[in-house]
């Protein structure tokens, strides 16, 4: 590659012209990605290309699950169904009070003229596959636009919250999953109704409480949903159980670790609850500053969308 | 080390080969790993063999094109695979004389700081943009990668030999 060739062996630009050309449009891209996100259009069009791929790959294991599921044995079959029968009239028992209770509410809220909860629309959708990446943690879902999943929705699994479509292509979409890092949700302690935010601890598969003051009255045990006061995720569903509260005297926040309840790395079949609702515009306030990296991009996810 | 072994002459690579080959290594790519740190990148690989053996038709382009895929396929920033499989053509291409001349375990060599060089770049932009870590665990998936070499060189040579076999008998 040292000579130069002959002018009639030409093959284009230099091999270092051509990698710098690449590497500084990669780069371009990565920034306009990672700050701006202009490329969403580029990337759809990219992820509808590797969709066959996608789909080929977990086709077989999906067959395979299939054919297990086609031979399981009579005995298995009857005690999943009588284990069924009992939770469907646990269900519908349950669901008799929530509707008494939501038709008092509803009348409640007329009376004091507040404005009538919006019902989510739930799409039940499947878990394609874990994401490549060994550094954060999402999950893709064979539901996307088409079927009316939106970026922003709170995705639900039977046991509570697992995560939040950040990415919500034509077939498919993406959620981060509440344990990991740049991911917040805001919950609030039942026992008490204090709020907190609950950001993903990573690789522990926990999640953790910051900002609170370190006599903050949270315990072991203590039970977590969200609290819907964002405006992009219902209120009231199930998020994660206090295991340990730490307090230092010489550190101004409690360090509390919670377990979520869901099973975030294990639910094949999930929930999305699209829709937000409609709530009057935030007040404005001087530009926003930007905090630490991982706080900003979280708050813009889990705020703007 | 005795690079003066008798070589067969092989036939042009068809291009059917090459983009099954790519194919077979994004599928293998999305399979539903349970860790992805031990995988090896097919997709590198795939692109390195085809950019040492036949750097006329593969190089950076087709490299940037395929790690676009790759990125949004994973879900990831935009732009880290691309960036990392353009380094991985510019290097393949530029040792790609010197790496033919070597025996496949010695050429395996030479694709380890290859590989390990795309695994870094995809983790440096991770870490720019508030990655954690991830562990010694990461080079694993290179190890692996390298180790499967010679096989895949084997593999992929194959439609070119076989037909050679075929006619001279």
């Amino acid at each position: 590659m040292e000579h130069t060739p002959p002018p009639f062996f030409k093959r284009g630009p230099a091999p270092v012209v051509r990698l710098a050309f690449f590497a500084s449009l990669s780069i371009a891209l990565l920034i306009l990605d990672a700050r701006f996100r202009y490329v969403d259009g580029l990337r759809d069009v990219l992820a509808l290309a590797a969709y066959p791929f996608q789909k080929a790959a977990t086709a077989p294991i999906t067959a395979a699950r299939r054919v297990a599921e086609f031979f399981v044995t009579q005995e298995r079959l009857r005690s999943e169904n009588t284990a069924l029968r009992a939770e469907l009239l646990d269900a519908a028992r349950d669901a008799q009070r929530y509707r008494t209770a939501s038709a008092e509410l509803e009348q409640l809220r007329r009376v004091t003229e507040m404005r009538a909860r919006f019902d989510r629309q739930t799409i039940p959708a499947e878990v394609l596959y874990t994401g490549r990446d060994p550094y954060d943690y999402k999950v893709i879902l064979d539901k996307g636009r088409q079927q009316g999943v939106l970026a922003g929705s709170l995705v639900v699994d039977e046991d509570g919250a697992i995560g939040q479509v950040t990415r919500a292509h034509d077939l498919v979409s993406e959620v981060t999953l509440i344990t990991d890092k740049a991911q917040a949700i805001p919950v609030q302690v039942v026992r008490n109704g204090l709020r907190a935010v609950g950001f993903g601890a990573g690789a522990s598969g926990m999640l953790e409480l910051r900002f609170l003051p370190a006599n903050a009255d949270v315990r072991n045990g203590d039970e977590l949903v969200t609290s819907g006061i964002d405006g992009s995720y219902p209120p009231g569903v199930a998020v994660a159980k206090v295991v340990r509260v730490e307090r230092d005297a010489t550190q101004a926040f409690a360090r509390v670790v919670c377990r979520p309840l869901a099973g975030v790395d294990r639910s094949r079949y999930v929930l999305v609850l699209s829709g937000a609702e409609s709530r009057p515009p935030y007040p404005v306030t001087e530009s926003p500053r930007r905090g630490t990296k991982a706080a900003a991009r979280a708050g813009g996810r889990s705020g703007a969308e | 080390m005795a690079p003066n072994k008798p070589q067969h002459i092989l036939l042009p690579a068809r291009s059917r080969t090459i983009v099954a080959s790519f194919a077979v290594a994004l599928l293998l790519m999305f399979l539903p790993w349970p860790d992805m740190r031990y995988v090896p990148d097919f997709v590198a690989l795939v692109l390195v063999f085809w950019c040492v053996h036949q750097p006329r038709m593969i190089g950076l382009g087709i490299g940037w094109v395929i790690g676009l895929v790759a990125d949004a396929g994973n879900g990831v920033l935009l732009g880290q695979h691309a960036l990392a499989y353009v380094l991985l053509a510019f290097f393949s291409i530029s040792f790609s004389r010197r790496i033919l001349w070597f025996g496949s375990w010695y050429q395996a060599l030479h694709i380890l700081p290859l590989l390990v060089l795309a695994q870094s770049v995809v983790l440096l932009v991770r870490l720019v943009n508030g990655a954690a870590l991830p562990g010694w665990q990461i080079l694993v998936g290179p190890l692996l990668g390298a180790a499967l070499w010679p096989f895949l060189s084997w593999l992929l040579l194959l439609p070119q030999r076989r037909a050679l076999e075929a006619g001279s008998l």
